[in-house]
């Protein structure tokens, strides 16, 4: 039978797909940001996954605000990214270094 | 045993997908993967009985981050070959920190099977009540003990909205704008005259 650990295990896969994917995408930062839209997926399957097994729908409500933050996240990270190749004409983001931080 | 069948179904392809949407090389290919990932992922929420964030998850991810992705992957002329270059140098930490990363979790649920901490159980206040559908019971609870968190990400999303605009917003010279200010301070009496001009000649405007 299917339990909550089922869940556990597929989105803990999920989420260790997406940070393998920031490492292997190191220079192609649409491919990082499509990578942390992946990890925040399995957060919200955690959690809708956890608010199903406890019988308590505040998982649900939270991963609804995952969900918006995810949104505003990639609408700023893709604007970001449009300004940066307006700029330089590269999405290579392994030599940002203008800023010299 | 449908439902275990439709879960494997579900899992098995959205972490295909996820995987394919790291190692694709054409990131189009890449965006297609991770509209694949969230249908599945979709499928499994309402498995699991949260249909209301499964249709979420459809609506806001395919209907308008996908859309969003595709949309710069397609605007932006990028060599996306020279971008892979470092792809198989960064495969060994990368794998290594995944590897590390998976055993935590992985010992996390060994300990979990061996016996659970007691971290108390939910008090209630966030229990569906008994009838509602899914939808009803999660706006009664965000209309009421989530209120302020609902506006402030209602706020979120506002200004992911000025700032996308304002950082991607540019004034190009060159060109003939509406001078609002200027439009509103006219007055009829210096745009309308009245002349009488002699009989051939004109009017000077």
């Amino acid at each position: 039978m299917i339990g909550v650990e089922h869940y556990v295990v597929v989105s803990s896969i999920l989420f260790v797909l997406g940070v393998l994917g920031i490492f292997l995408n190191r220079k192609n930062v649409i491919v990082i940001l499509m990578a942390i839209e992946l990890i925040l997926l399995s957060v919200n399957l955690n959690l809708v996954a956890f608010s199903s097994f406890l019988g308590d729908l505040t998982g649900q409500v939270f991963a609804m605000f995952v969900l918006t933050v995810a949104a505003g996240e990639a609408a700023i990270g893709l604007a970001i990214l449009v300004i940066y190749f307006r700029r330089r004409g590269t999405i290579a983001v392994d030599d940002v270094n203008r800023m010299k931080g | 045993m449908i439902q275990v069948l439709t879960f494997y179904l579900f899992a098995s392809i959205m972490i295909a997908a996820g995987a394919f949407t790291i190692l694709a090389r054409n990131p189009v290919h890449s965006v297609l993967w991770l509209i694949v990932a969230f249908f599945n992922a979709a499928g499994l929420m309402v498995l699991a009985g949260a249909e209301f964030i499964a249709m979420l998850l459809v609506i806001v991810y395919v209907g308008a981050v996908a859309v969003l992705f595709l949309f710069v992957v397609m605007m932006l002329d990028i060599d996306f070959a020279e971008l892979r270059a470092g792809f198989i140098k960064n495969f060994p930490l990368g794998l290594a920190v995944a590897v590390v990363l998976l055993a935590e979790i992985v010992l996390g649920m060994g300990a979990y099977r061996a016996g659970a901490l007691e971290l108390g159980t939910p008090d209630g206040s966030g229990a569906a009540p008994a009838g509602a559908s899914n939808i009803e019971a999660i706006g009664a609870l965000l209309y009421s003990k989530y209120l302020f968190l609902f506006e402030a990400a209602g706020i979120i999303l506002l200004v992911a909205m000025v700032g996308a605009i304002v950082l991607t917003h540019r004034q190009r010279g060159g060109v003939r704008g509406q001078n609002i200010a200027q439009q509103i301070a006219r007055r009829p009496e210096e745009a309308v005259v009245n002349t009488q001009p002699e009989v051939g000649k004109g009017v000077s405007l």
